[in-house]
């Protein structure tokens, strides 16, 4: 099925573009080679429906993605301009029939996402030659198509889908220790005492001092937990809940293999929503650099401007990660300039004396890649997040009212917005939940843990993914989770929902 | 070349399908698509599909946004999702603007009701027709010439015998390769049918009960319209006396005064004399009223009216009792009673909007 069958990019568009890649060189932007797609309007939507890889297995929500992309563009409610991908080389789609100054727009803002992509540490784990890896799957779902029935297979691949956030996003780059459920047991045994012998004691007569009783007694109830624990299963809370199942549960081998291309897919994009504001950000960055200074003639510059604006325009009472991450790399690259940061900045309160700061130490440029290279969304504004640019930037929470019914402001205060944000970005606005028991009840029923911070889940939507979850673990599933203040365990076993109250 | 995304598309449209047939009964008593309908398709408002997840409910959400305004300023209802990422949306209360053409809507109210296909009565042999271009023939006028197919012969004549220079193409075309588009008649019988709407609009009738025939007659030419080629549509009201209105005024209309249903009978009989001779149309009287007529003496006119001048020569006549303010008559008590075996007439009481899936169900359930 080949969706793009000219990969030949029209002569001024070559020109422009290898003109757009040695600005962009000679700036240190450093990416794979990028090939660019001229599309028209209804093969990028088809392309943009499908993730930007021209071949996925076949599932209705791509289909129901395009039928709104469609749909947005003759309405004229919304357009793509481009599309890049994070793969080696980079693919980049154009839309055919744009102005020049917009494809070079697009260019530049290409090169700054392609930079990105390569230079980031959360996205060094990503799979490069993911366009080969995205069409190895839809083969093999194709061939469980064939083999088991086009609605069988979707209906699992649904299910799956439902439960592609629960994976632990930040396995890529640790090792965690709880993970591997398998540590040899003889290394186990020679870690652990059979017996509580308390602390090494050289004088008998200070025995008990050192050793009291209590603690002793202490040390043995904890011994018998850890070794109940170990009795249990998983012995370690485990966040990755699809891996979990994919090892665990009783799956047909086709159907491991269709959790696994969902849980790969999920994982190769995960990155991708860890660094939407930065990613953007640094992307605009560099088109408004490389088109103002460089790119641009006179003739260009004001539908440049105009085109710009649209992108990092500030619509009100929202948040535009184009525009977030841009004005703070901005505010990073001043405040490196002028030296604004360190010891004796945090300490001056002569706030004449900060307004006029500049050691003229020139650190902009250096700091901004070393802020691509190291951070995503959560680091970057927990580090760079300052009051000053909040007032600046005229940034507020906001709240449901449910007395008006309305989306009220809240507060203007710095600790507010910045908790607020990093909140609602931390695990990617999504629960913390965990398989906590496999064995529950003793009757290998499966209990999770939702870590509650605040804000409740949607009890219709947990209701559906419990038995969701229950269709791939077969036995009664449980989910434990806070609702309207009270601590309650949500459960479902094969036919019928319960829910009752914990404490 | 067919997209690759067609499938998909294909299949998410097919499920937007299954979710329309499965709620038909709430769309048919409520009648949400009627007033959104296009000349030959139906937009239908559909809960969006969505694939459950654990996430957040929205209540105690809330985020950052950019902009003016002080603490307490409401953000208005327009900016339902304002702030970062992916935190604070609420899909399951987006809708889904689902087309539908009304070939396709007719078909699920036909799967949905069980609806049989209607045989129709009047002469098969009215025949229409149609010339339509769909072939290619070697003589012609020249303004059917067809140029692609022209020059094509001739570039095939030349590389034939050798007369096609890559480096120079040029394409002499010479007679023998001209090439003319040709038409070819293909007649087809067509079946007419015509519905007559008439409905009662006298002081008893009030707007609820127009609503009701609003959206009963919307799926009746929803079906008819399907089922027939050719369909012509006529609206009659009648209080104590009849007459022919249009489709706006007749949904419009308020009047006061009695009830003569024999007047509107009249003007139905009138109408098929002059205009719809039933050997050529298949014909199909509807009335809609809240039974209360004037008294037993017209009653009876109607029914003689009814056996001896309509129901011989329709398809179908179908009388929709609503249920008005004042309670229902005994109209459909009487036409049941003098009609208990006559298969070209149906009755169906439609007090409220519920009872509007029944009552399509009751009358094109016959196939007539």
């Amino acid at each position: 099925m080949a969706l793009i069958t000219n990969t030949d990019l029209p002569a001024d568009l070559q020109a422009a573009w290898e003109e757009i890649d040695g600005y962009a060189r000679n700036y240190g932007l450093d990416y794979f080679p990028i090939i660019y797609q001229v599309l028209d309007y209804n093969t990028l939507y088809e392309v943009a429906a499908l993730g930007g890889f021209p071949t996925r297995y076949p599932h209705w929500r791509y289909g129901m993605e395009y039928d709104q992309l469609i749909k947005g563009h003759v309405y004229g409610l919304s357009i793509i301009y481009e599309m890049v991908i994070n793969t080696n080389p980079v693919y980049a789609y154009l839309l055919e029939g744009n102005t020049s100054i917009d494809q070079k727009t697009v260019m530049a803002h290409v090169s700054g996402h392609a930079d990105f992509f390569k230079h980031n540490m959360w996205f060094a784990p990503t799979n490069r030659k993911m366009l080969d890896a995205m069409a190895n799957h839809a083969a093999r779902v194709q061939r469980y198509i064939d083999r088991y029935g086009y609605e069988r297979v979707e209906d699992f691949i649904d299910t799956c889908l439902s439960l592609d956030n629960l994976i632990d996003y930040h396995a890529p780059y640790i090792n965690r220790p709880e993970a591997q459920t398998l540590v040899s047991i003889t290394e186990e045994e020679r870690m652990m005492p059979s017996q509580v012998e308390g602390l090494p004691v050289e004088q008998p007569y200070m025995r008990d001092y050192i050793n009291p009783p209590e603690f002793l007694e202490s040390q043995r109830q904890r011994m018998v937990e850890e070794q109940q624990r170990l009795r249990m299963f998983p012995e370690n809370p485990q966040k990755d809940i699809l891996s979990f199942l994919m090892n665990y549960a009783p799956l047909d081998r086709w159907q491991h293999s269709v959790l696994e291309i969902i849980r790969d897919e999920a994982y190769y994009f995960a990155p991708q929503a860890m660094t939407k504001i930065i990613n953007e950000g640094w992307a605009s960055y560099w088109h408004s650099r490389i088109m103002t200074e460089k790119a641009a003639d006179t003739s260009e510059i004001v539908d440049f401007a105009d085109h710009h604006a649209g992108i990092v325009a500030a619509h009100p009472g929202r948040l535009n990660p184009y525009r977030l991450g841009l004005m703070l790399l901005r505010d990073i690259e001043e405040r490196w300039n002028k030296g604004r940061f360190g010891k004796d900045w945090e300490e001056c309160d002569d706030l004449r004396e900060k307004q006029a700061w500049d050691k003229k130490l020139g650190l902009g440029r250096q700091k901004l890649f070393e802020v691509r290279r190291f951070h995503n969304d959560v680091t970057f504004l927990d580090e760079f997040l300052t009051p000053e640019f909040c007032v600046e930037q005229k940034l507020f929470t906001f709240k449901y009212n449910s007395d008006t019914e309305l989306y009220e402001i809240v507060s203007r205060n710095f600790p507010e917005i910045k908790a607020k944000l990093l909140g609602n970005l931390t695990n990617f606005g999504q629960p913390f939940i965990s398989v906590q028991d496999a064995n529950y009840n003793n009757r290998g029923e499966l209990y999770l843990l939702h870590r509650h911070e605040g804000v409740d889940l949607k009890v219709s939507y947990a209701r559906d993914t419990l038995r969701n979850i229950w269709k791939i673990w077969s036995r009664p599933v449980h989910l434990e989770t806070i609702f309207d203040e009270k601590r309650r365990l949500l459960t479902y076993d094969g036919s019928d929902w319960g829910e009752r109250k914990l404490d | 070349m067919p997209q690759r995304i067609e499938r998909d598309l294909n299949r998410f449209r097919q499920i937007i399908r299954g979710k329309i047939k499965q709620d038909l009964r709430k769309y048919i008593s409520h009648g949400e698509m009627i007033g959104r309908q296009g000349k030959r398709t139906v937009s239908i408002p559909v809960p969006q599909i969505d694939i459950p997840r654990f996430r957040f409910g929205s209540k105690g959400q809330g985020g950052v946004g950019q902009g003016e305004g002080e603490p307490g300023d409401p953000l208005g209802r327009g900016e339902q999702q304002p702030g970062a990422g992916e935190a604070g949306e609420e899909p399951g209360e987006h809708m889904l603007e689902a087309e539908m053409t009304i070939e396709e809507l007719a078909q699920l109210l036909g799967e949905e009701l069980q609806l049989p296909n209607i045989q129709p009565k009047g002469r098969k042999n009215i025949i229409a027709e149609k010339d339509r271009y769909t072939g290619v023939a070697r003589v012609g006028p020249n303004s059917l010439r067809h140029f692609k197919r022209s020059y094509r012969e001739a570039l095939k004549r030349q590389i034939a015998t050798g007369t096609y220079d890559p480096a120079n193409p040029v394409i002499v075309p010479i007679h023998e390769d001209m090439r003319y588009r040709s038409w070819k008649t293909t007649e087809m019988p067509e079946s007419n049918a015509v519905i007559i709407y008439s409905m009662d609009v006298s002081g008893s009738m009030g707007q609820e009960q127009k609503e009701l025939v609003r959206v009963t007659a919307f799926w009746i030419e929803t079906w008819l319209r399907y089922q027939y080629k050719n369909l012509e549509i006529r609206y009659i009201v009648h209080d104590a006396a009849a007459k022919e209105v249009t489709q706006e005024i007749f949904y419009r209309i308020r009047e006061g005064g009695g009830t003569k249903i024999s007047s509107a009978y009249k003007l139905i009989m009138r109408m098929i004399e002059e205009r719809y001779p039933p050997d050529e149309w298949n014909i199909y009287p509807f009335h809609f009223s809240d039974g209360d007529n004037w008294g037993g003496g017209d009653t009876r006119e109607c029914v003689e009216i009814l056996r001896d001048k309509i129901l011989p020569q329709v398809n179908l006549f179908c009388y929709g009792q609503v249920r008005s303010l004042y309670g229902s008559g005994r109209f459909a008590h009487d036409l049941e009673e003098n009609f208990r075996d006559q298969e070209t007439l149906v009755v169906s009481e439609i007090a409220d909007r519920d009872d509007i899936y029944d009552a399509i169900k009751a009358f094109l359930g016959k196939g007539k």
